[in-house]
């Protein structure tokens, strides 16, 4: 099942090219932020003699406004921004399968206090409401990834939870019932698996937005602070420079734009990967 | 003689995927008499419904006609645009599926859908058409017409649904019409009206119909005409009597065979056919009834065999029937 | 004197349906509507009637798929349909199902292996190497062999999967099996087989089975005792042959005569179609539920309901024409 879903990927990757870019970019972004280290220069190393340095050999994105180089600081800052991605992503995943399992699976009383309970959560603007605990919590990339992961998980859960009553119906699922099998071993060998390509395309979709939330946040100023760098904070140090400096908004933009991107188009393969086909048999 | 109003010549069909082609049709012949309902027998996977879907050039996806001709009314179909098709289709040829529930749209009256396909075939006015309408609707046995023009499909039941796609189809006065499975949803009661309705209409409108169907008792009660297919081939084909009381082909013997005799008092054990059908992505040599056989000879695994006549419209492809290698012997005599 | 396996006595599933206004009181589906019978041990009760009529809830019921709403589920002599939990599960190992559907009773992300000796595991029988040996001898009793084991389910034509639910129902050695309308997804061809297979397997283990199905063909062949059900009531029971040879309800005479025979000489005697469709069960008739459709309807079967007689010894017919 797991070899005919993953031939799937690759099948449609095959057809699809920006797929293969979108792996490629996501790839190479990924291993380049891992290896940052080997960058010659100190990310934090502040050099006042080389201000906003135009891009060169030396300094291919060029130096920011204290001389740092651009490029390497880029690289720690897509460590930062692809972390809380993924981190915040299996947090809001964990909980989102969890919660849409148990309310589609019990459905009833059980099923309608928690959607009532996730349309409220919901309804709150997620960003303010982060915004307003971020006030009271220390800034850093842990405190995001927690907020972030702990307020993205609804929209998964919802999506699980139809997934759930759907499969919940067919017969394996009632032959377990009716042997007395236990709710929480027939969720876990019968639902989830069967529910699994969904939660991969709202996973990856996921990371998505939770990059673009860092990134907001940290252009507020209430995420990564300096000496620290993410893709969102250098984005905001680069505003009082762009005219002297674009390449300052550029860089980190293209990047956030690039790896957003990637994800949703991944998530879209997926998505067709996992779509059962008519003539599949 | 009656004249061919359809005449399948030669027809091959594949689905090319990944792991390879899948030869739905291997290479078919037969023909559609006028005012004839022509039966075509055949488990899942024998290639009935993908026989009749290259008829209708409706073939979706992967699936290509790689070889054989489709001629309608002296006219290859197979030749014909998209556009061509769009006038046959509905106004020449019209097609009935299984489900009754998914070939209607959910969110028009059934009335204006009819009255819709009547426009798009006939320069009619849409109250000449309504009028129409209502007179099909009558036609085909739907009670209180009129008021049942403004119904939506989930306002009938299952049994008045069929009807009333047989009413769609068969609003342009179609030469032919293909019913794929059209009483397999149905209980059994309502599929004893439906198959007494398409029987009375073809009297009535003289139209040649294309029964495809999985189920013996159906095409005993209602085609005169059966052609019986197993792994994209013809296995035998001839009038219901020659197929009911003379088989010739071990598979279609083996069909009548498994199923219940409800005329006697006494129990018999049923006689099944073994194994199961063919898998259509592997290459198959010779027969593919050759495997589930009880008669296999070596000749069968290696090559196909050719049609054998019992009289002139009745043939039947299996090496037991040729006379010169049936009487070699080893194998067994019925 | 063979002993009732199961007795099934005044059952009553009712689903609520939609409201008729906003303080109007709950609208009530009756699915099965006081519907009583019993079943031998070792033997075949077959369960008639068109899609809709509740047979499969009254088989769903019995196996307590769901809570029941009214009467009683003996399992010798001891009324199981209000136990739960722990007390039910000693009951549930006892009884299996077979379903209709061979693509969706197997979960396709399981092994064959897995699959079959999941009741094993529920039960907590044997160990790993004796759940093995046991999943081995059952898919080799059902006619597939030790090589299928770590094979999914989407390896399988239908008829193989009707099988590995066959070896799955057998793994716990249960006495009763519920099998809804277990050959009607399946090629002609096939069915015969799994019939086949069922009969040997009830002669061989001694199980007794409830057969759900609209095949009356099958269904003959295959019991000993059948029930005819329309609109959530039984409307005929009796010994298979006699249902046959001198069906007594016009339903159940109706349904025989729909049946086609693959005969074409027969042909023009079997199509004798029944009248119109069966109403809403949300809103079934008064008296007799069959009387939109009934040829001999009378005054009387507007207004009263007719209750099951004894017409003959163990053969039962409501009907107010006996």
């Amino acid at each position: 099942m797991n070899s005919k879903l993953l031939s799937n990927v690759t099948e449609q990757l095959k057809e699809n090219s920006l797929g293969k870019i979108s792996i490629f970019v996501i790839v190479i972004l990924t291993f380049a932020s891992v290896l940052a280290f080997l960058s010659p220069y100190d990310p934090n190393k502040i050099d006042v003699m080389n201000r906003l340095a135009a891009p060169s050999k030396q300094h291919p994105f060029g130096t920011d406004e204290m001389g740092r180089d651009y490029f390497t600081r880029a690289l720690y800052g897509g460590r930062v921004s692809l972390t809380v991605g993924f981190l915040s992503m299996i947090i809001s995943t964990t909980i989102g399968t969890i919660v849409g399992t148990i309310s589609g699976y019990f459905g009833g009383k059980v099923d309608s206090f928690i959607m009532r309970f996730v349309d409220i959560l919901m309804s709150i603007p997620t960003f303010f409401l982060i915004l307003i605990l971020n006030a009271y919590l220390k800034p850093g990339v842990q405190n995001i990834i927690i907020i972030i992961g702990l307020f993205s998980w609804m929209s998964i859960a919802r999506i699980v939870r139809g997934e759930t009553i759907s499969i919940k119906e067919r017969e394996y699922v009632q032959y377990s019932q009716v042997i007395g099998e236990k709710s929480s071993v027939i969720i876990k060998k019968h639902i989830i698996p069967n529910i699994f390509p969904t939660v991969i395309v709202a996973a990856t979709l996921n990371i998505a937005s939770a990059i673009l939330m860092e990134s907001s946040l940290s252009f507020l100023g209430l995420g990564v602070r300096q000496p620290n760098s993410s893709w969102g904070s250098m984005l905001k140090y680069a505003q009082g420079y762009m005219e002297e400096a674009p390449y300052l908004a550029f860089f980190p933009g293209i990047l956030i734009l690039m790896t957003v991107l990637s994800f949703n188009v991944l998530g879209d393969i997926f998505r067709l990967a996992f779509e059962p086909k008519a003539n599949d048999d | 003689m009656k004249d061919s109003l359809l005449e399948v010549k030669d027809l091959e069909v594949t689905f090319f995927n990944r792991n390879g082609k899948v030869r739905a049709v291997r290479g078919i012949n037969f023909d559609v008499k006028k005012g004839e309902i022509l039966g075509i027998v055949g488990e899942s996977g024998s290639g009935k419904t993908v026989t009749n879907l290259s008829i209708m050039g409706l073939l979706k996806g992967t699936g290509k006609v790689t070889k054989g001709q489709i001629i309608y009314k002296g006219e290859n179909l197979l030749n014909k645009s998209e556009k061509e098709m769009l006038k046959i289709r509905g106004n020449d040829i019209a097609m009935i599926f299984q489900d009754p529930m998914t070939s209607l749209n959910p969110v028009f009256t059934v009335g204006n859908q009819i009255t819709d396909v009547i426009m798009r075939h006939q320069k009619l006015s849409r109250k000449e058409a309504k009028k129409k309408t209502i007179e099909m609707l009558k036609m085909v046995g739907i009670p209180s017409a009129e008021e049942r023009y403004n119904n939506y499909p989930h306002e009938f039941s299952g049994g008045m649904r069929q009807r009333a796609i047989i009413a769609m189809a068969l609003s342009c006065k179609p030469d032919l019409l293909i019913a794929d499975e059209p009483t397999t949803a149905l209980d059994v009661t309502i599929q004893a009206q439906i198959l007494e309705l398409l029987k009375e209409l073809k009297e009535k409108l003289n139209t040649s119909i294309i029964l495809i169907t999985h189920d013996l008792g159906v095409v005993a009660n209602i085609c005169s005409r059966v052609v019986v297919m197993y792994g994209g081939m013809i296995m035998e084909e001839g009038s219901v009597e020659d197929i009911f009381y003379t088989p010739l082909h071990p598979y279609t013997k083996g069909l009548l065979q498994s199923l219940p005799k409800t005329g006697g008092k006494m129990k018999e054990r049923l006689i099944p056919i073994k194994g199961n059908p063919p898998n259509l992505a592997n290459e198959i040599k010779g027969c593919p009834f050759a495997d589930r056989c009880p008669y296999t000879m070596d000749i069968c695994r290696e090559k196909q065999p050719k049609y054998y006549y019992d009289g002139e419209n009745h043939r039947g492809m299996c090496w037991l029937l040729d006379k010169s290698i049936n009487g070699k012997g080893e194998n067994h005599e019925e | 004197m063979k002993s009732k396996l199961i007795e099934v006595k005044d059952l009553k599933k009712y689903y609520p349906a939609k409201k008729s206004s906003i303080i109007g009181k709950t609208q009530y589906l009756k699915a099965v509507d006081g519907v009583s019978f019993y079943i031998n041990e070792g033997e075949t009760f077959g369960l008639v009637g068109e899609s809709g009529c509740g047979k499969s809830t009254v088989g769903k019921s019995i196996i307590r798929l769901f809570d029941i709403t009214d009467g009683e589920i003996l399992y010798r002599g001891k009324d199981i349909s209000k136990l739960n939990g722990r007390q039910l599960k000693s009951y549930r190992r006892k009884m299996q199902v077979i379903f209709q559907d061979p693509y969706s009773s197997l979960n396709p992300t399981l092994t064959v292996e897995e699959i079959i000796s999941e009741p094993l595991d529920v039960y907590n029988i044997g160990d790993k190497g004796q759940r093995r040996e046991r999943v081995i001898e059952l898919l080799e009793k059902v006619g597939l062999n030790k090589d299928h084991l770590g094979r999914y389910p989407h390896e399988f034509s239908g008829g193989q999967r009707q099988r590995i639910g066959i070896a799955r129902a057998l793994s716990i050695k249960p006495e009763f099996i519920l099998c809804d309308e277990p050959i009607s997804a399946l090629d002609v061809s096939i069915q015969a087989q799994v019939v086949n297979m069922l009969e040997d397997l009830q002669e061989e283990l001694g199980l007794t089975y409830l057969f759900i199905a609209h095949d009356l063909s099958m269904v003959r062949y295959i019991s000993h005792r059948i029930g005819v059900m329309y609109l959530g009531k039984l409307v005929e029971k009796g010994p298979s042959d006699e249902i046959y040879n001198h069906p007594a309800h016009p339903y159940t005479q109706a349904l025989l005569s729909s049946v086609l025979e693959p005969d074409p000489k027969m042909a023009a005697k079997t199509i004798k179609a029944l009248e119109g469709d069966v109403p809403s069960p949300l809103n079934p008739p008064k008296g007799c539920r069959f009387v939109t459709r009934c040829k001999y309807a009378m005054k009387k079967c507007y207004e009263i309901e007719p209750k099951l007689k004894e017409i003959s010894p163990d053969h039962s017919v409501a009907c107010h024409l006996y």
